[in-house]
């Protein structure tokens, strides 16, 4: 793999995961390592880690994770000195790069030189200048207080007959705070910028001094509706630094977990389509087949958003048989009720038509900017990280993950590839049932050695999520990194909505369904 | 079609007893409806799927006569989700200005009772009390829609002794 960088780095650093090599990169090269690797191995931009190591090494350190072929991570690392806290912008060569680069800027004050868009992310307006949560000296019990400085947050357009049209933080209906400036010529969107961030609750800082334990609890609250698969990437990191690997059983109920999550928010989703639309009777009927997933979860798990299910080491939750019965009951009735809801929603005229060709995606955007998930299958970009980079009970099941993958790029496309991942879905619930092996539901971690760094992902309803975990030398938490779908597909809602008119927004925004929470953090 | 029985006996019980409690009831203090605004200062998404939960057709309040409004100066009360970021505080404050008194605030789910999990947090308030005046708190992560339903009916209950003390009278024909 090293041929492709080769000339840009600085040698090969020691392996923290089998599945992932690591480089050395020194600043002044680090754009150009990252472009090669993009261009030579074609690989996505999927995480970017910002950490203060000045109490051990002196230095910041920053590391570009790239999904490359076969479930393989290649990783540039390159050290900042802290007398001259700046670095050369990736972005303008992997446009990937530009939310990371910018949260580096809010979190540890290192500036992304000749960044395109250096405004601030994370941090709004009155925020003061100098101040940076994730630096090790920032004493988080401390007051910030609001400042008065000039806003920086919005572009504007200008010219004859065009509208500003701003929308929120606080919406109409029972939603997530979010910002939308829309510059509109008629009912024409010319722009749409998005300010996020109004949810941010400072978890990652949070995490730093506590025992792995403590922030599973964090990780399963970053976001209500991709709880469990937040635990799982969560809990997995945590076990590839203990070096265990859980029991059969325990990986083949995180699958069976994960899979209905992805059912509750998928028929939701379509469910939230329907109303995005004005189809009552479709947004009725997904409402409550949501509902009635949500129920299950609750009889088989004890929750309805299936908090507290996993453990470091397996799963704390481990169905019975009846349990198993109820799960394949349910299931079975929910797949003939599906199949009459979307024959009900795909035959409406009127529904398809404000669904086709509407909030287009083009798949040289959605791969540019690494978007995951529903998004980026639906915009022809092959990607599910439940057969890329295989985790929890996947592996071991008789089929290979069915990865639904349309070009189209329409809210119609992103309707097709939830409804055809829900019969997957069922599929594969059926097929866990008829496999689950017996044993231990979950294995001791034991003490979780201090001082390494690992990162891990599972497939979420909306796509991969990551979660990187470095711990400090007595074991607990240095520094936690938690890496959404949301968070490169954000971008790509902003960009697919130029072109549409105002009024359609709402349904391309539902198609994307994104967290604002996971995202803000 | 047919359409899934959700609701177990049990549970149907429970949903219709309280329905009609909470339905009575908005009918004698607000003369048949209850307006409420959400507000999600800060939350995981998880309380306030709940609360669209309530909207849907399983629980389906707005047959007791409560709707979710799109203005906070339309309503009658605030559900607040989450434990009031600093990104959201300024909004928080100004969603409850706009609302008209006498108006109640309800705080829903372990982070706006009381900051919850995010609890030392350098950017959350640590509850909506810290914030605005809280009339109910609704524990749970998250509450189950039945707990929010009984929620309802408690904070109806501290509406009577407002409207008395602020003296204001409601100049509406009864039914
Ligand atoms: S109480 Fe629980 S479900 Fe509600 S916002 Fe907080 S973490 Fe999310």
């Amino acid at each position: 793999m090293s041929h492709a960088i080769d000339g840009h780095h600085d040698g090969e650093l020691e392996r923290r995961m089998s599945n992932e090599t690591r480089f050395a990169v020194a600043p002044d090269t680090l754009p150009n390592a990252c472009l090669a690797v993009v261009e030579h191995l074609n690989a996505r931009l999927a995480l970017m880690v910002g950490e203060d190591e000045r109490a051990s090494s002196g230095m910041f350190r920053l590391s570009y994770t790239f999904a490359v072929a076969q479930g393989q991570w290649l990783t540039l690392e390159t050290l900042i000195d802290p007398a001259e806290p700046a670095f050369p912008s990736v972005t303008p060569l992997v446009p990937a790069a530009h939310w990371y680069e910018r949260e580096v800027q809010d979190m540890f004050g290192l500036t992304a030189v000749g960044h395109p868009d250096p405004r601030r992310l994370v941090h709004h307006d009155d925020w003061p200048d100098g101040l940076h949560p994730l630096r090790k000296d920032f004493d988080p019990s401390l007051p910030v207080p609001r400042v008065d400085r000039p806003a920086e947050t919005f572009h504007t357009l200008h010219g004859e007959g065009f509208v500003e049209i701003p929308v929120g933080p606080i919406h109409a209906g029972v939603i997530e705070p979010g910002h939308f400036r829309f510059a509109a010529v008629g009912e024409a969107v010319f722009d749409l910028q998005p300010r996020l961030f109004y949810t941010h609750r400072g978890i990652e800082k949070l995490a730093e001094g506590k025992t792995p334990a403590q922030v599973l609890q964090l990780a399963e609250r970053v976001c209500g509706a991709c709880s469990c698969s937040h635990g799982v990437s969560y809990s997995q990191a945590v076990e590839t630094l203990a070096g265990i690997e859980v029991p059969p059983r325990a990986a083949a109920v995180r699958t069976l977990y994960l899979e209905l999550e992805r059912l509750y928010n998928h028929l939701g989703d379509l469910g939230n389509i329907c109303a995005g639309v004005s189809f009552a009777a479709g947004a009725s009927f997904g409402a409550q087949l949501k509902e009635a997933v949500q129920r299950l979860n609750e009889r088989v798990a004890g929750n309805r958003f299936l908090h507290g299910v996993n453990q470091i080491g397996g799963v704390r939750r481990d169905p019975s048989a009846s349990d198993l019965h109820d799960i394949a009951a349910t299931t079975t009735h929910i797949a003939t009720e599906f199949r009459s809801f979307i024959e009900m929603m795909l035959s409406s005229d009127t529904v398809l038509e404000r669904l086709k060709t509407t909030g287009f995606l083009p798949a040289a955007t959605a791969r540019a900017l690494g978007a995951v998930g529903v998004a980026a299958r639906a915009s022809g970009v092959d990607v599910d990280s439940r057969r890329d980079h295989p985790h929890a009970g996947y592996p071991a099941l008789p089929m290979p993950t069915p990865v639904v993958v349309r070009s189209e790029g329409d809210v119609y496309a992103r309707v097709l590839v939830r409804s055809d991942e829900i019969l997957a879905t069922l599929a594969m619930i059926r097929a866990v049932l008829d496999t689950l092996p017996d044993g231990p539901a979950a294995v001791s971690p034991g003490r979780v050695p201090g001082g390494r760094a690992a990162f891990a992902v599972s497939e979420s309803p909306r796509g991969e999520n990551i979660h990187f975990v470095r711990t400090a030398p007595d074991g607990t938490i240095e520094r936690y990194r938690v890496r959404s779908a949301s968070y490169p597909n954000w971008p790509a809602v902003a960009a697919c909505v130029p072109g549409n008119m105002v009024p359609d927004f709402p349904v391309i925004n539902k198609s994307f369904e994104l967290c604002y929470a996971c995202l803000d953090r | 079609m047919s359409v899934p029985l959700l609701l177990e006996p049990r549970t149907r019980d429970t949903t219709d007893a309280l329905a009609a409690r909470l339905s009575a009831r908005i009918a004698r203090l607000l003369r048949r409806s209850l307006h409420i605004r959400h507000l999600d200062a800060g939350s995981c998404n998880g309380c306030d799927w709940e609360i669209q939960t309530l909207l849907g057709p399983v629980y389906d309040i707005q047959r007791l006569g409560i709707d979710i409004v799109a203005s906070p100066r339309h309503a009658d009360m605030l559900l607040v989700t989450g434990s009031v970021t600093r990104n959201l505080e300024r909004a928080a404050r100004a969603t409850y200005e706009a609302m008209p008194q006498p108006g109640l605030v309800v705080a829903v789910g372990a982070c706006a009772c009381g900051g919850g999990v995010l609890h030392g947090s350098y950017c959350t308030a640590g509850g909506v009390n810290n914030v605005l005046p809280v009339d109910v708190y609704i524990p749970g992560c998250p509450p189950r829609p039945h707990a929010l339903l009984h929620g309802l009916l408690v904070a109806l209950d501290r509406l009577d002794p407002r409207i008395a003390a602020a003296n204001v009278t409601v100049d509406v024909p009864q039914p």
